[in-house]
């Protein structure tokens, strides 16, 4: 039986189904000797969602619950250790791949192993933006050079004329105008502003379906943050767009998502509207969370924040049994340190894991 | 008399390109029991003022005027072994960015903790052993992770072990830069917390210098805005977060997503200029709105609005 959300919603473009992700350790010598079991960190332990074009799906978490390793999932640049990561192509790509490599209506799964051609195909339908601008641009490519490779990469265009009219074009849509200007410039030459735009026109300019945006402002200045936020939100306007946006600040997802998840080592506790989530959450995780979000209220001096989970985040390589919440939750009861809590429907479209939203 | 006078401070840096100004003609001053919160942009010269007041300006980098008081000691004037025997650690000490990571691997966090007291106050380790403990209880921690290694700590303790290592002998000022940004929202609310306990506890005064605005707003009793070497504002934490006058202040609050509104952000254009070859006039007009021609002349001096609150705009004046 399918997890019940997936019986609601109609045609979304990502499908992500108990999606697992384990790092090997390595063993000492004296664990080889013994023959002890492998151990893992399980980065990503079982997740579930669903992104429909038009929406910014955003996941949330604390360092280390397994919001970037999703998105590399998503994007493949890790392989999955289990579970489905189901993909609608576009019409385009849909009509050049053969009818084996769907596994259902107009979905292919992506974590399975596919023809080398469609692989392709596919990756250039989802594209990801990366952190650190300083660190994901070549610096020794030019602008131009840097957008140019994704097409030859994909044999788009046919002569250099063209191409350098897309670049153009990338390069006007993401505001780096007149675009002659920046065409020649190296990374260095240019704001860390300016290059989280050079990133966002080399994903844009395959024109993918999804977007991966890890933390696409947390290494900007305050003061334009909110420029590189509202591009995101221009270029989707005008285009079949989905962003899957992972950030650990609250205050951001809450302007920008339209859907939030809140991760916790490796599994997804609440996932519902931005509104519902952010307003009314129901699981002691995100209640902790948004009670920490500082706010720009000289009045907070005067008074302790209250905070009613302890400690920090446990190692993913050692989750504690049952709920892995527990033994942070002020609300812990003898169940939820022996099994692990469903995921339940509190609200149409809100749903938490926690063993004390069910009823006895 | 204030506890720290900082008067019309310069700290330039003399690079190959030229004249870095850094820190340009500022000046402030602090009491005892008060926090000042400097916020401002990377590269608006928050950090390499801190380092001034402590002379500890890297090289090519050095106070090229001005005076900083503490307590009736003019440390511009001493001998850096002066500054070092007499002033760092024991009246001034400094919570770095990213110090949790600067804890020598190799030592227990008891043998860390026990230096200071050891080289500053001649205590013997065992007489140090009891200090630490009590300075560990201060600040949150079990006595037990005196015998652990930094490796063993989570990102949290460790920061409140540094943060104890700079309460350790009762400094008259304590100067935390970005204390919290390496660290997970819930444990910053933990740290954040801990800050204004020691605010309430001790007696001493606390510069807090940030990215995060509202992160100021958490602890500051004062506020003072930095903009290109300059502060541009300074006042109360009233009056800067409700009235903020100055229009790069006024900016930096409109672009914050808040958690508890929708309201809409916008953004300041444009970046913030060369500290090689700042732009004549106002440093702030090529991002301006206001802009007017005065302000491409005649540099803002800083103008009091109302009582204790300063800005430096031609908009006021």
């Amino acid at each position: 039986m399918p997890p019940i959300w997936v019986r609601r919603m109609a045609e979304p473009v990502v499908k992500v189904r108990d999606l697992m992700k384990y790092f090997p350790l390595r063993r000492g010598l004296k664990e080889i000797i013994t023959m002890k079991p492998k151990r893992f960190v399980r980065a990503v332990d079982g997740i579930s969602f669903d992104m429909h074009i038009g929406e910014v799906f955003c996941l949330v978490g604390e360092s280390g619950c397994g919001k970037t390793t999703t998105g590399r999932l998503i994007t493949r640049l890790l392989e999955p250790t289990g579970g489905h990561i189901y993909y609608k192509p576009s019409r385009e790509v849909a009509s050049q791949i053969s009818e084996k490599c769907f596994v259902e209506d107009g979905y292919v799964d992506l974590a399975q192993k596919l023809p080398k051609h469609v692989d392709k195909l596919l990756r250039r339908e989802i594209q990801i933006v990366f952190q650190d601008p300083f660190g994901s641009l070549d610096p020794r490519m030019k602008v131009y050079d840097i957008l140019k490779e994704p097409l030859i990469v994909h044999r788009i265009g046919s002569s250099e004329e063209e191409r350098r009219e897309i670049i153009y074009r990338a390069l006007s849509e993401v505001k780096l105008v007149p675009p002659e200007q920046f065409m020649n410039r190296y990374p260095h030459m240019l704001s860390g502003g300016q290059r989280q735009r050079v990133a966002f026109a080399r994903a844009m300019i395959l024109k993918p379906t999804v977007v991966v945006a890890d933390e696409p402002v947390s290494m900007l200045d305050v003061s334009i943050r909110a420029e590189i936020l509202q591009l995101m939100l221009d270029l989707q306007a005008n285009r079949d767009l989905a962003y899957l946006f992972i950030t650990h600040d609250l205050a951001v997802a809450n302007y920008l998502c339209t859907r939030i998840a809140v991760m916790y080592l490796g599994k997804i506790v609440e996932m519902g509207p931005t509104d519902e989530v952010i307003n009314n959450p129901q699981h002691p995780y995100t209640k902790a969370l948004i009670a920490a979000v500082p706010e720009p209220d000289p009045r907070n001096r005067f008074k302790i924040r209250e905070v009613p989970i302890k400690g920090e985040v446990p190692s993913a390589a050692a989750i504690p049994p049952g709920c892995r919440f527990h033994p942070r939750c002020p609300y812990a009861m003898d169940r939820c340190s022996k099994e692990e809590p469903p995921t339940l429907e509190v609200k149409p479209g809100h749903y938490v894991s926690c063993w004390l939203h069910v009823r006895k | 008399m204030a506890l720290l006078e900082v008067k019309e401070l310069r700290t330039y840096y003399y690079t190959l390109r030229g004249v870095v100004k850094a820190v340009d003609n500022v000046s402030f001053s602090l009491e005892r029991g008060e926090v000042l919160g400097i916020a401002g942009e990377s590269g608006c010269g928050k950090s390499t003022l801190a380092w001034a007041l402590l002379g500890l300006v890297p090289p090519p980098g050095r106070i090229a005027g001005g005076r900083i008081v503490l307590d009736g000691i003019e440390l511009t004037k001493l001998s850096e072994h002066d500054l070092r025997k007499k002033v760092r650690w024991k009246k001034v000490s400094m919570i770095f960015q990213g110090a949790m990571n600067a804890l020598t691997p190799v030592f227990t966090i008891e043998d860390q903790l026990a230096e200071p007291l050891m080289i500053h106050k001649g205590m013997h380790k065992n007489e140090a052993r009891e200090r630490i403990a009590q300075i560990l209880k201060a600040v949150g921690l079990d006595e037990t992770i005196m015998k652990r290694y930094p490796h063993e700590l989570s990102g949290g303790q460790k920061q409140r072990v540094i943060i104890a290592m700079a309460l350790l002998l009762n400094p008259d000022l304590v100067i935390a830069d970005e204390p919290t940004t390496a660290l997970d929202v819930i444990v910053q609310a933990q740290i954040m917390n801990l800050f204004k306990e020691i605010k309430k506890k001790y007696n001493m005064g606390m510069i807090f210098i940030t990215h995060d605005l509202s992160l100021i707003a958490e602890i500051a009793d004062k506020v003072a805005i930095m903009y290109a070497g300059k502060i541009v504002e300074i006042g109360s934490s009233d009056q800067v977060f409700g009235n903020p006058r100055h229009p790069y202040t006024q900016g930096l609050l409109r672009s914050i997503p808040r958690i508890r509104s929708k309201e809409k952000i916008t953004w300041i254009p444009g970046v913030p200029p060369d500290l090689v070859r700042p732009p004549p006039g106002c440093r702030f007009f090529p991002r301006c709105k206001y802009v007017k021609e005065q302000c491409r002349k005649e540099e803002p001096k800083l103008k009091e609005i109302e009582p204790g609150h300063f800005v430096a705009c031609h908009l006021y004046g």
